[in-house]
């Protein structure tokens, strides 16, 4: 009966998420929430205690910013949407995050690549929603600003200290480039419901400085991967769920 | 009737008892979470701003702030939350950083220094809150929580959290 309810809703708030605003605010939601969900999954596991803790900040970080971000998305929709359905109870082709975000883990070289190429594309988004036309956002923006200036710093240097480090380390950022390069064109590919235009020029900019500081360079003429903002995924995507997403699955309404 | 005849000063004292949960010698008030207090003859509303988006302390200083009023006999509490202004460690009272230090937390030093992107910068100068030596070192910008960073002293050879500046 609960169940049935729940579906029901469920259809409901899939249909009232047809605004461009919402669309837009889901896809900056997942796009947070879906690396924080694979930046999590090195907890226990990082290379050395510190690093762990780091990553997991930024991963904590990462959900706040979700939350804030689908509990505004919840408000706009109305009929008792909330952030944890919106999370929990979306399916894989409603997620709109990019494909960089749900690129599995690998080795330490590749996910600090992914944090790296994806907060110096984070940071400058942000920066351009300051001058957002919505109060709220340009709160959200404000406020998250301010942590991703910690994400880029720290992952610039890791690329910096990898690339420039042994032939080992090195020969992983080439192959960690390798992997997730193809994902990075998607970023700049504007979807209909997005606001803000970012110019891939400044981005590219930043990476090839880190990049050359590094001793990597830019690949180029690479086939660009693309269809997560508009929720065709890689099928890496319906793993994670499955995962994060157990609990309201298997218990549907469990609380705590 | 309780509620009525209390005013706004005396309200900020009341949640000056509500400590943070992760740093529990600070106050909601000394950490410059609350942000204002709204009263009518029907409401009182607590206007509260997270330090950290995905702090996960928020949720429980809701809690707290209305279970107190709710002793204090208020009836209709409104909690809300705001992000802009963005929280900044310059809103942290000076007795919430003296507290901070003999609690054996390196308190934000008054000035920003590097909170910027440039890369290797020279972690900042900050002074163990143990010994008071300026000769520390920064061991990972992420510590415990996601406020804080690690450092050890180089003298007396203590490890220990600085709120970071933000």
């Amino acid at each position: 009966m609960l169940r049935a309810a729940r579906n029901d809703d469920h259809r409901k708030i899939n249909e009232l998420t047809n605004s461009p605003k919402i669309e837009y605010l889901l896809h900056l939601a997942d796009n947070a929430l879906i690396l924080s969900q694979r930046n999590s999954e090195w907890c226990g596991h990082g290379p050395v205690l510190e690093q762990d803790i780091a990553i997991t900040n930024i991963s904590l970080d990462l959900v706040g910013q979700a939350r804030n971000l689908y509990q505004y998305a919840a408000t706009l929709i109305g009929n008792n949407a909330t952030e944890d359905g919106l999370a929990y109870l979306r399916k894989e082709r409603e997620f709109k995050n990019c494909l960089l975000v749900e690129q599995p883990n690998g080795d330490w070289a590749q996910t600090i690549l992914r944090q790296f190429l994806f907060s110096t594309y984070q940071y400058q988004l942000y920066q351009q929603l300051l001058n957002s036309s919505d109060e709220t956002i340009r709160a959200i923006a404000e406020k998250s600003l301010k942590e991703v200036t910690y994400h880029v710093r720290w992952s610039s240097e890791w690329v910096i200290r990898l690339g420039d480090g042994t032939e080992e380390s090195h020969s992983r950022m080439l192959h960690a480039i390798e992997e997730l390069w193809p994902y990075t064109g998607e970023l700049f590919e504007k979807a209909e419901y997005e606001e803000a235009e970012l110019d891939k020029s400044q981005w590219l900019q930043k990476i090839e400085q880190v990049f050359s500081e590094a001793t990597l360079s830019v690949p180029q003429n690479v086939f660009i991967q693309k269809g997560g903002k508009q929720g065709i995924h890689t099928e890496h995507l319906g793993f994670i769920l499955t995962e994060l997403q157990y609990m309201q699955r298997a218990y549907p309404g469990a609380e705590w | 009737m309780m509620a009525h005849t209390i005013d706004k000063v005396r309200i900020m004292d009341f949640l000056s008892e509500i400590k943070d949960p992760e740093v529990p010698v600070l106050s909601i008030v000394d950490l410059g979470i609350v942000r204002d207090v709204k009263m009518n003859e029907e409401e009182i509303e607590i206007v509260i701003t997270p330090t950290y988006t995905g702090c996960p302390a928020m949720d429980m200083i809701s809690t707290q702030i209305r279970i107190l009023l709710s002793t204090l006999g208020f009836k209709e509490i409104k909690i809300t939350q705001v992000l802009s202004p963005a929280w900044t460690t310059e809103w942290m009272s000076e007795e919430g950083k003296r507290k901070l230090k003999e609690y054996g937390i390196a308190p934000p030093n008054p000035r920003q220094q590097v909170c910027d992107n440039k890369l290797f910068a020279a972690a900042e100068g900050v002074q163990c809150p143990h010994c008071d030596s300026w000769h520390t070192h920064r061991v990972s910008e992420f510590g415990s929580t996601a406020c804080k960073a690690l450092y050890q002293c180089d003298d007396c050879k203590e490890p220990f959290d600085y709120f970071k500046c933000h």
